[in-house]
This record gives C-alpha cells, structure tokens and sequence, in this order.
C-alpha cells in the first residue's frame, strides 16, 4: 500500500543515518594511514557509504 | 599549439550550440512536448550547484586538506535525501503563490512584505558577486593557462588595462548569454525550459570532462588507484593528505556540511531550478538519490587529480587550483585538455547564467520596481504599458551584476582560492535558513522577527567575512583585521569577543547563524503576527495539508476591464488576454462572461506577481481594486459573519431535527388513533356480547313465564328470582361500563380527601362479611400500627377494595378458601395486599387479566362469573389516585394482588 507517510519518515531515517556515517565519530574511526586493495581507507569508505545511501534511498522512493 | 582566438572560437561556438539547445527546447516546449520533464534532466540541472569551484577550486582543496573538500557536496547530498519532505513544500508553496524567486518567497511568507523581499534580494546579491567573481576568475584563469600551451605557466598577476583583460571580456560574454537565455521575454510563470536545457547539458559536459581527465590521470598515467595512491603514500609531503582529520577539524567539518546543506536549498541558482523551473513535483522523488549520484560521480576523482598533481608538479610553481587542466597540459594532450576547459567553462557559464537570471529576478521585483512603483516622480504607475521597462530592468540588472562580479574579482579576488570566495557566498545565503525553515513550519514567526534576524546576521556576516576579505585585499587597512578596529582586540574580526580558535568560515557562521535565529526567535515571540501574516503563515505551515490555493479574506470592487488593463500595463496585451482566458476555461465559464469575483483577482495578482514579484504586484492589484484596508476589525467582521452563517445553519440542522420528531410523534400518535378506534371496535362488539347473555336468559325465563300460565308457583318463583339476578346483573354492567367510560374519559367526578387507608379495608370487611360467610372462607385481617394518611376518593377506593375482596372469594375453594388483607407502610407509599389461596393465575396472564372483559379460564366450561371489568376499573382508578395495582401468582397456588398509594404529604411527615 502506497503510504505517503511512511516513505518520508524512511527518508528522514536514512538522513539520520547520513549524518551519523558522515559526521564525527565515525569518521574517526577511518582516520587511520591504511589501505584497501590500494585505496586509503577513509577515502574508499566515504564513497562507499555515500553510494550506499544513494542505492537507499533510491529504494525507498521507487518503493511506491 | 592552441591559439588564443581559437580557443575563444571554441568558446564561443560551444556556446552557440548551447544557444541552439535552448531555442531547441523552447521550440519544444511552445509546441507542448517539453524536454526538461523528466526526472533525470531535473536532477541533472539541479547539478548546476557544481560550479567551476567544483571543478577546479575542489581539487586545490583537496591539495592541501586530503577529503576537507567533500562536506560541500556531502551536505547537499544528505539534503537532497529531505527534498521530498522539505523541498516539495516550499515547491507547493512557489507554485500556489506564483511565487518566482528566494526574496519574493520570503517576502510572501511575511505577510507579502516588500520590505523583507528588498532586503533578502540585497543579501543575495552583495553574498553571490563574490561567487561570480569566482567564475570569472576560473574562466579567465584556465583560459591564460591554455593559452600557453604546451608550457604550464600560470598567468602573471600583474593588473593589466581592463579591455585588456580576458575576464572582462568573459563577463561581458556571459551577460550577454544570460540576456539571451533568461531575459528575453517576460513570462508569467517565470519559467525558462531551454534555460533548464542548458544547464542539464552543460551539467553532463562538466561530468563527462571531469570523469575524462580522471580516467586519463588515474590510468592513462598513473597504473591506476593502487599506484598513485602507493606513491602519494610513500610520499612525506603527500601521505598527510590521506589521513586529513586533525589538520581538518571535526567541528570545521560539521559546520561544512550545515553550511552547504542550506546553501544547496537556498542559493538563488538552486531555488531558480530546483523551485521555480520545477516541471512536475514528483520529479524530487527520483532527484534525491539522482543528484546525490551525480555529485558523487564528480568528486569520484578529486583526490587522485590533487595526489597526481602533486606528484607530478613536486617542485611546486603551478596553483593546485589549476591542476585538472594543468595535468593533460603537461602530459601533451592538448584535445583533452581542450575538453577540460570546455566543461570548466560549462560549469562557470552554468552557474553564471542562472544565478545572474535569479538575482536579477529579484533586483527587478523585488528592489527596482518597489521603488519606481513607490515614487510617483518616475510616472510608472501611469503608463500604459511598462512590461519594456520591466525587461530592460531585467537585462541591466543582468549586465550591472556581472560587472560587479567583475569588479570584486578585479580589485579583491586575486587574493584568494576558489574555494574561500565561495564559502563567503555561502555563508550569506545560509542567513536565509532560519527565516525559510521558520516560516515553512512556524505559524508564530513574524515580520519582525525575520527582517531583525535577517539584518543581524547579515551585518554579522558583512563584518566577520566580507570586511576582511576587502582589507586582505588592501581596501581596508590589514591592521583591521590583525588587531582590531581602533585596536579593539576583541573585535577583531576573525575572532570576535576572543573566539578564536576556528576556521574562519565558522566563526562567522556560527556567529552570525546565532545572532540571526536568535534574534528571529526572540522577536517573533515577543510580537504578534498581523492578519496578513497570519494568512499567508498559514498557507504556507499548512500547504500540504491543504487542497488548491490559499483561501484569500478579500473585499473590495473592480471591473474585469480594469483588471485586463492592468494586466496588460505588465505582461502586454496578448499574455493578459491569455491569463484571463486561462482564468475563465478554468472555471468554466465563456470568455465574455467572467465577473470582477475575488478568485479572478487573486489570479490576476498571481499571474502578476510572476512578472513583478508578489509585493508589487499586491500594490498593483490594490491599485485598482479599491480594495477595503483589510485591518483586524474586518477581518474580526468576515469571521463573524462567517460564525453567523454557520449559527445559522446549525439553526437550520436543529430545526430539521425538530420537524423530524414531530413527525415521529405524530405517525406514532396516528398509530395509537388507529389501535384505540380497533379496541373502541373491539369494546363495542364486546359489550353487546357481554349485554345480550343476560338479556337472552332473562327474555328466555319471561318467555316461558308467558307461553306457560300454570307454572307451579315455587318454579315460577325460581324463574322470576333468575330473572331479577340477570337483570342485576344486567345494571350492573351497564353501570360498570358508564363508569370506566367516565374514568377514562377524565370525566368522573373525584373527591379527594385524606383517608386511613386502614379504617377503609375494616369498613370493605365489614361489606363483604356475608359474602365471605356465605362461601365459608376466612378472612385475615393485618393493618399495620400509625399508618400514614393517603389522599384518595373514599368511594372508588371501597370500589376498588370490594372488587378485590369479591374476586378473592370468587376464587377460592368453598370451606377452605382463606383470604389475608395486610396493609403496611413503604417508602412513602401505603401498600395493601390482597392475597388468596385460590387458584391463581398463570404469569402469562398477568397483564391480560386487566383488560376489558377479559376473563381467565374456560369460557366453554365455567360460567362467568362477573363482568370483566372490576379489574380494568380498579387498576383505572389506582392510576388516576397515583399509585399502581398489580398481581403476583402462579397457576394453582393463590394469587395477591396488591396495590400502593403515595401517602399524603402530611402522612409522610408523620412517618
């Protein structure tokens, strides 16, 4: 069922969540001078969470 | 090698094409088969916030602070995922209230302030030159540099004379472009698709560009990410970079993103496509995670150009902000960094046209045709048709914004990055966030409030960031900023009352947020909004709730003439004559026959305010609606009139109500006629059958009386006695049925006096005594000790008394028979009992036994034994006395009838 309510109160979540992944102390936890597959940590997880939160949100609103 | 007149003719023919794309779409559109409504081209040109400082001035920060550029574009994102919640309102609200730019939504969230729209517009255009300058300066700078191909020397700062210049020559390009896109026509709605066309393209040339010269720094020169990011890890210099929080403070961060999360709702380029050039609300859904997309694929590369360049240019000598283009240059391919500077130019040119056509939306709506409307010396708001003046506002506001830009970049620009300019613009336009936010969800808020808040953390601003950026720059004494007006330290600008400590661009956002939302909330709580404030406060808090436009409270008279005239003064004859008849296929009505109703006026000020702004246009429209001064007083008579009506009708609902019990009653009433005329039937047929039993016995013992005159005398004897008892008989039922016929109909004669109820069932004993010896059945008297007196008529209570007393006999067994009289006292009432050892009466007949001539038993078998209505008669009289008479029994087992009196009001003092 389509309910209006329901999606912006998913989108508010993951905004919450996007503030959470993007902000401090999460992003300290990366900090670090390591690597994966060659990349540097805390560069590979921004984007990696950031393309998270796009496919998420992109499922939340195709939903209805 | 790549000549300087050929790259400008690169330049200029991109630009036509362009040109081409945007009269492509406007053709399109004309024809009604829009190309910007889609999603993806909406997202696309959302994507317009991605400037040159995006494009160059990104990867300059990421050379010195690693991933400290990203909050800039990490705020939008996570704003975008809230577009469907909180950008949709204000693009219900734009599109309700016609409303065409950021200044006018303020102003119209206000109370349809001018003065609030003014000043909005000056915040938005002193904050935004410094961001034009910005392009101006990216332009011009990737330009020099391309022109010294294949040397990568950046551009000497020495001044050169302005028609010198490349940026002048840039600014003048670009005005003349934003004229063509966004100022050639006046459009009611304010609305450009080819605009919107072009922007959407440019924004997949900047991408494609950007993602080119990464692909090519990323693998073409490097083995890609595992490589280049080996080398910058191994590097002293460079491997900080990867690791920046610490050098990047996490407050300074958060700030970023807050900062650029406003600045992406409320830039006037942002409102201008994401609000006003909206095509269909329902795109936002797929926007918020199509924009984040396209936000991540550009920055997908920033770090691996900055870590390239610097690598590459390890001996320093070339800007970080020119590495994108400086990168191709030094690697000797000229075709790509051709591109390059193709999509930087996108990115300027994008973001210089659209914000140029907003701000000068609002300078001509919101500042220029306030005024001249104002002061009558200017004539204007005589003139029969301004709509050329108001497009020539337009186009010099147009041209007067691009020279300023120019101006800033000339005389303060140089001494700045890309992206410090940029996050001074920033900073101003987030000073619209508490007024916009408050006034989306704050019924409370003010005019007040918002024009005080607004003014302090403008002021705020100017002092803590446009004021240093000027005396860095020489225009102002550097002592200013080092030590302070007059020596003031804890004045100093980037430290204000010793906050020191902070990036710079915090400090003032911090400061100057606080001083804004504060003062907006204090004021706004300490005032009180006016009715027009009020309205609008409510049309927007509640614009989603609510269905169509806001309910306008509106007086006043006007013709359609005047109002066609009127329109006509802004838009030209054809676009007025176009509103009115969209107006009248609206409602439905034929074009000739519309009236001056409110609605046509509020869809007159609409369509007007796309042209001039909602403020104005309110002027405009009063101007000619001799509209009554809508103060509190009528505002208070309009509600009362409309509590009135509704008074009315609840009247009205009341009434019906009424009418429909009376009807009720009525058919009920009907009911009870029809069943009393069938009982008066009943009752008549009854008692002729009940009249003629006796009639015929005694006609019969007459008859043989006469047909035989020698009847021994003891039988004729007998047979006289026989008649003379029916005939008793017959009397007696006669009386009895003229008395319960009086009694019903109200007409018995009653005296009411107070009687001892125990005297009266001694007095009925003794008038029954040979009835009761006659049968053998005893009698038990009980009358209980100071009975109270009841308020009765002696004669029908001895009545009522014997007919009970008669009945018990009747009833009971000859010899063994034992009747019990008991009279006691109850609760207020006096009761008395009459109770048999008879044969009783069956529950079911309980209640019949009280009707008319009804009597229990077998009618075949056992002779009546009276005439069936002592009962009813007696129960009648008990009822008209106030009391009740009942029966309790089982078949075989005796029965009591008992009846109570209420006792006289004497009486019951006495108990």
């Amino acid at each position: 069922m389509h309910d209006p309510s329901a999606t912006r109160a998913r989108l508010v979540a993951l905004f919450l969540l996007g503030a959470v992944l993007f902000g401090y102390p999460v992003l300290a936890v990366f900090n670090v001078p390591a690597s994966v597959f060659g990349v540097p940590v805390l560069y590979a997880y921004l984007f990696t969470a950031w393309a998270a939160l796009v496919v998420l949100v992109a499922i939340v609103v195709r939903r209805d | 090698m790549l000549h300087t007149w050929a790259i400008a003719a690169v330049s200029l023919a991109y630009l036509g094409a362009l040109f081409g794309i945007a009269y492509w779409a406007d053709r399109r559109a004309a024809a009604g088969r829009s190309v910007i409504a889609n999603p993806l081209v909406y997202a696309l040109s959302l994507s317009v916030y991605a400037t040159s400082w995006t494009f160059y001035g990104s990867v300059g920060r990421a050379a010195s602070d690693g991933v400290g550029f990203l909050p800039i574009y990490i705020g939008p994102m996570l704003a975008a995922v809230l577009f469907w919640v909180v950008l949709r309102k204000i693009v219900r609200i734009s599109k309700a209230n016609r409303i065409t730019s950021i200044a006018d939504f303020v102003g119209s969230r206000y109370g349809k302030s001018g003065l609030l729209a003014g000043l909005v517009t000056v915040i938005a255009v002193v904050g935004i030159v410094p961001y034009i300058s910005l392009q101006l300066k990216a332009v011009s700078a990737s330009f020099g540099l391309l022109t010294r191909y294949p040397d990568v020397i950046a551009p000497s700062h020495a001044m050169v004379p302005i028609l010198a210049d490349n940026a002048f020559w840039v600014a003048i390009a670009l005005a003349a472009f934003a004229i063509l896109f966004g100022a050639r026509h006046l459009d009611a709605a304010e609305r450009h698709e080819g605009l919107v066309a072009a922007v959407a393209f440019e924004s997949l040339v900047k991408l494609a560009a950007f993602l080119a010269v990464g692909f090519f720094v990323t693998f073409g020169m490097f083995g890609g990410f595992g490589e280049l990011f080996g080398q910058a890890a191994a590097s002293e210099r460079i491997a900080p970079l990867l690791v920046p929080f610490g050098k990047v403070g996490y407050a300074d961060w958060m700030w970023l993103v807050v900062l650029s999360m406003f600045a992406v709702l409320f830039l006037p380029r942002q409102f201008q496509v994401a609000v006003v050039e909206n095509v269909d609300e329902d795109h936002l859904r797929q926007a918020s995670w199509m924009f984040p997309a396209y936000l991540l694929a550009i920055n997908l590369f920033v770090l691996p150009i900055a870590v390239a360049g610097l690598i590459r240019f390890s001996g320093g000598g070339v800007d970080a902000d020119t590495f994108v283009l400086a990168l191709p240059m030094a690697e000797g391919h000229q075709w790509l960094a051709l591109f390059v500077f193709l999509g930087g130019l996108s990115a300027a040119t994008g973001m210089v046209i659209v914000e140029t056509v907003a701000l000068s939306t609002m300078v001509a709506n919101d500042l220029v045709m306030p005024l001249l409307l104002r002061y009558r010396a200017f004539g204007l708001a005589r003139r029969a048709d301004v709509s050329g003046i108001l497009l020539a506002i337009r186009r010099g506001a147009i041209v007067a914004i691009l020279l300023l830009g120019y101006g800033y970049f000339r005389f303060a620009g140089e001494a700045y990055a890309l992206v410090a300019i940029g996050l001074i613009s920033f900073a101003a336009v987030a000073q619209f966030a508490p007024a916009i936010l408050g006034g989306l969800y704050w019924k409370g808020a003010t005019r007040a409030g918002a024009l005080a808040g607004l003014s302090a953390g403008f002021a705020v601003w100017l002092y803590t960031l446009l004021l240093p950026s000027l005396a860095r720059s020489g225009w102002i004494p550097p002592g200013f900023v080092e030590h302070g007006p007059w020596g003031a330290e804890w004045l100093k600008p980037y430290a204000l009352f010793g906050l020191a400590g902070l990036d710079t661009i915090t400090h003032s956002l911090l400061l100057s947020l606080l001083a804004n939302a504060g003062t907006y909330v204090v004021v706004s709580v300490l005032g009180r909004p006016g009715p027009a404030e009020q309205a609008q406060a409510i049309a927007f808090v509640d614009a989603m709730r609510r269905e169509g436009g806001p309910v306008r409270i509106w007086r006043g008279e006007t013709t359609v003439d005047e109002l066609r005239a009127l329109l006509a003064r802004f838009l030209g004859r054809s676009r007025a004559d176009d509103a009115l008849a969209e107006y009248a296929r609206s409602r439905g009505v034929a074009g000739d026959a519309l009236s001056a109703e409110p609605g046509l006026v509020e869809h007159a000020e609409r369509s007007l305010a796309g042209a001039i702004g909602s403020a104005s246009a309110r002027v405009m429209v009063a101007s000619v609606v001799r509209e009554e001064a809508l103060g509190l007083e009528q505002v208070m008579d309009i509600l009362d009139e409309t509590s009135q009506v509704i008074a009315y009708s609840r009247e009205l609902e009341d009434k019906k109500l009424a009418l429909e019990a009376a009807t009720a009653e009525l058919r009920a009433a009907n009911e009870r006629l029809r069943e009393l005329d069938r009982m008066k039937d009943d009752f008549v047929s009854t008692v002729s059958h009940e009249l003629r039993t006796p009639l015929t016995s005694i006609r019969a013992f007459a008859e043989i009386l006469a047909d035989n005159p020698d009847t021994p005398a003891d039988k004729r004897q007998k047979f006289i006695g026989v008649i003379l008892k029916e005939t008793e008989r017959l009397t007696r039922l006669i009386n009895q049925i003229l008395d319960l016929a009086k009694i019903e109909s109200g007409r018995a004669e009653w005296h009411t006096e107070a009687l001892d109820l125990g005297e009266l069932v001694r007095e009925a004993e003794t008038a029954t005594d040979a009835l009761f010896r006659e049968k053998g059945v005893r009698l038990a008297t009980e009358v209980a000790e100071r009975l109270p007196k009841v308020d009765a008529d002696r004669d029908r209570l001895m009545q009522v008394m014997l007919n009970l007393l008669s009945n018990a006999v009747k009833f009971c067994g000859r010899e063994t028979g034992l009747v019990r009289v008991r009279v006691t006292a109850e609760a207020g009432r006096v009761r008395v009992d009459v109770a048999d050892n008879g044969v009783g009466v069956a529950p079911e007949h309980h209640e019949r036994i009280f009707e008319r001539f009804r009597q229990v038993g077998d009618t075949l078998t056992d002779r009546p034994q009276g005439t069936g209505l002592g009962l009813p008669i007696s129960r009648q009289i008990v009822r008209h006395l106030g009391g009740e008479l009942w029966i309790e029994s089982e078949a075989g087992r005796g029965a009591t009838f008992s009846f109570a009196l209420p006792a006289a009001a004497a009486g019951r003092h006495e108990t």
